[in-house]
């Protein structure tokens, strides 16, 4: 009799904290968050969503990301966009090339229970699970070399984005630390049709094949941010 | 009857006038909306002066085009700026790294970059001083 007092009152605990920490996300993050990421799908999202964010969309980051990188992000938060959220506010001719001119801002940093708390509510968010192929990306990281020659040369992606730092374009997110911090499927999905998830985005929609998709998956999964 | 002439006569060319107004306006439309297409998707590659000289260039084995080069843009037909943007570079033997925009462009977007481009370089078919 005891032990069942005791267990409803864990389970009663249990359901209260999980109860605690969704409201101390929401709190945070509409304390701090929604002045510059959309938590929920805007209503018009035409090219003039692309040009007056202030920071990526959040309302499919459960579809995105993984939860523990978040986690660690929160408190100890890296560039991931070297030309900011959107690269042509950020740009001005150089003397040769363009230059980045105006430097991406510093993103706040959490405390471990806030970043829990936040990782947690932003995992709750799925406003893009239509657009995920459920199952579709490998089932573990893989490619290697033939992943990396797609991604540099054949396929033209290390134009716009680095696989390793200060290797790559940089008018897209870095992708050297893809596979810790977007879900397998997300990033299938994504590079498949980018638009369906971020309409206007200037990623172009290549049209790969399933397979080179998977390839590139792959590779992408096996970046884990730290150094070869 | 010459009054009637002249009042005829005035008000074709008052016409004429609303509707050369207008259609510049449309083409003062088209061609922001064009520089707006470009800055969003082109300059990455192709640089805040449309010379090749992009924010990802120096990354790029191959060097993106420089658009306001007249030299170098005014024999290149419209058709084939058009099928470079829409199906990409190998579609007309460039780089791969050129991508095909299809599938975010609309085909009149598309054609309204090749006349802005034909308005970058200042040369070509269908540009006017």
């Amino acid at each position: 009799m005891k032990a069942r007092f005791s267990m409803l009152g864990i389970a009663l605990t249990l359901a209260a904290s999980g109860t605690a920490n969704a409201a101390d996300g929401w709190q945070t993050i509409n304390a701090q968050c929604v002045a510059c990421h959309a938590v929920k799908k805007p209503t018009v999202q035409g090219l003039d969503h692309i040009w007056q964010r202030k920071g990526p969309d959040l309302y499919y980051a459960g579809d995105k990301f993984r939860r523990e990188w978040l986690v660690r992000w929160l408190q100890h938060p890296t560039v991931i966009r070297p030309a900011g959220v959107f690269y042509r506010k950020a740009v001005a001719a150089g003397v040769k090339d363009d230059t980045i001119a105006k430097k991406p801002a510093r993103h706040m940093h959490l405390s471990e229970a806030q970043a829990r708390a936040v990782a947690d509510t932003l995992m709750t968010l799925h406003g893009a699970k239509d657009h995920i192929e459920t199952g579709a990306a490998p089932k573990s990281a893989s490619g290697g070399r033939i992943g990396k020659l797609f991604f540099v040369k054949l396929r033209g992606c290390a134009a716009c984005h680095q696989s390793a730092r200060g290797e790559g374009g940089v008018s897209g997110p870095e992708l050297y630390d893809a596979g810790a911090r977007l879900q397998p499927d997300y990033i299938y999905s994504y590079t498949k049709n980018p638009q369906a998830f971020d309409p206007h985005v200037w990623m172009p929609r290549l049209e790969l094949s399933s397979r080179d998709l998977g390839r590139l998956t792959g590779y992408l999964m096996s970046l884990d941010g730290k150094e070869e | 009857m010459y009054r009637q002439l002249r009042h005829a006569l005035g008000a074709t060319a008052l016409l004429l006038a609303c509707t050369v107004s207008a259609s510049d306006a449309h083409a003062a439309g088209d061609q922001a909306e064009a520089k707006r297409l470009y800055d969003t998707y082109c300059v990455q590659c192709h640089g805040v002066k449309r010379n090749g000289k992009g924010i990802n260039a120096a990354h790029m084995s191959v060097q993106p085009r420089d658009h306001s080069d007249a030299k170098g843009m005014t024999d290149i037909p419209n058709k084939e700026l058009y099928t470079a943007i829409r199906e990409g570079g190998l579609a007309v033997d460039k780089s791969v790294l050129m991508p095909s925009w299809k599938g975010v462009l609309s085909d009149k977007q598309i054609h309204e970059l090749v006349s802005y481009l034909r308005f970058v370089c200042k040369c070509g078919p269908g540009y006017s001083k």
